[in-house]
């Protein structure tokens, strides 16, 4: 068992047996390799069913949203800066929430993983960096490092930025080149090369919503797509109305999206939707130097008005 | 918004903002002017256009 395990479980059964919390909501193993699920511990035997390993991408500020106990919470640094999205846009307040931040330095694209072997895997062990994965035909070792996902190869943010425990000490942050290279690489394209492009990132779509229900900022009591007064948006596989559901969804979490993966990992499909929502954390950040999810003392530039935001585009 | 439309490759030119107050009738006139010159010179829009039936 690694070490960040066995502190997650220490510290989330004193939590609830102290009676701090009413509530832990972490990672329990999941019914297949390579996989962990959501899970909620009330007492502290529940709480010995945590795990920690690199599999586990969701980001559980999900089931924050509008909850009334106090709750202790497994964070990592992107899972952080939702936390505090969450705060600034009460959803949840700080007191009630015990955050137990995990120094992460990446999870894995099980997707890739997946696609090295053309069986099903049938375990899935962690030593230190590298990884032993087996099917019935085959055994590999693979690097960690090189099969992270594509967030977490370009994530700045790797420690939690608020916490009131931490599993272990710091992370070494990344310093990158240039976190953008890959928006960059869609911006250069002509307008006919871009909407191709995502015409075929999204022609495996099945509208599916798994990329919103996964997302910690998608919490509107009706969403824009299931509304049907005024239907929005079409129902169907039609492309545009697929080109639509991805569009605005991304729109909606401009300035608020941490660049969490969670969307991504959810597809089924595994369509990069993050090449949407990636211009949207670029432009937030070139335009107004904003990362979401950094401070409690700021109100994102997209709910303020300052006289010098850029308008330039208004003639 | 319109950096995200054109990201996904919609034209530029096919988006346009502008303030123009009631009392604005030849800053109207040409903001239409120009709208219109922008978007004839791009041509007809096939994308995002969803096909009735």
């Amino acid at each position: 068992m690694n070490t960040y395990t066995e502190k997650i479980r220490e510290l989330a059964s004193n939590l609830l047996r102290e009676g701090k919390v009413d509530l832990v909501i972490g990672f329990k193993e999941g019914t297949v390799p390579m996989a962990t699920a959501p899970g909620i511990a009330r007492t502290p035997e529940e709480a010995e069913g945590f795990v920690w390993d690199v599999n586990c991408s969701l980001n559980l500020t999900n089931y924050l949203t509008n909850k009334k106990e106090k709750i202790g919470i497994i964070a990592k640094g992107c899972d952080s800066r939702s936390i505090v999205n969450h705060i600034i846009e009460n959803k949840i307040s700080r007191d009630q929430l015990h955050i137990i931040g995990v120094p992460c330095t990446g999870m894995v694209d099980k997707n890739k993983i997946r696609g090295l072997f053309e069986d099903e895997i049938t375990e899935f062990k962690e030593e230190g960096d590298a990884i032993l994965v087996k099917t019935a035909a085959k055994e590999l070792t693979i690097e960690k490092q090189d099969y992270l996902r594509g967030n977490c190869q370009t994530c700045m943010h790797r420690n939690p930025v608020i916490h009131d425990d931490l599993v272990a000490e710091p992370v070494v942050e990344q310093e990158l080149e240039d976190p953008f290279k890959d928006v960059k690489a869609i911006e250069a394209m002509d307008a006919d090369e871009k909407w191709n492009h995502f015409e075929n990132l999204l022609s495996g779509c099945i509208r599916c919503y798994a990329c919103r229900n996964a997302c910690p900022l998608c919490y509107c009591p009706t969403c824009f797509v299931d509304e049907s007064n005024p239907q929005w948006v079409g129902k169907g596989q039609d492309p545009t109305d697929i080109r639509t559901f991805h569009f605005l969804r991304a729109y909606h979490c401009a300035g608020r999206c941490t660049d969490c993966g969670a969307c991504e990992d959810a597809c089924p499909m595994d369509i990069k939707v993050r090449d949407f929502t990636r211009k949207l954390v670029k432009d937030s950040f070139e335009i107004y130097g904003w990362e979401a999810g950094l401070t409690l003392d700021q109100r994102p530039p997209l709910d303020t008005f300052k006289p010098e935001d850029p308008d330039e585009f208004i003639k | 918004m319109g950096n995200l439309l054109e990201h996904m490759g919609i034209e530029k030119d096919r988006l346009h903002f502008s303030w123009i107050s009631s009392a604005e009738a030849t800053k109207f006139v040409d903001v239409v002017t120009k709208v219109s010159e922008a978007v004839n010179a791009l041509g007809p829009n096939h994308k995002l256009v969803k096909n009735a039936g």
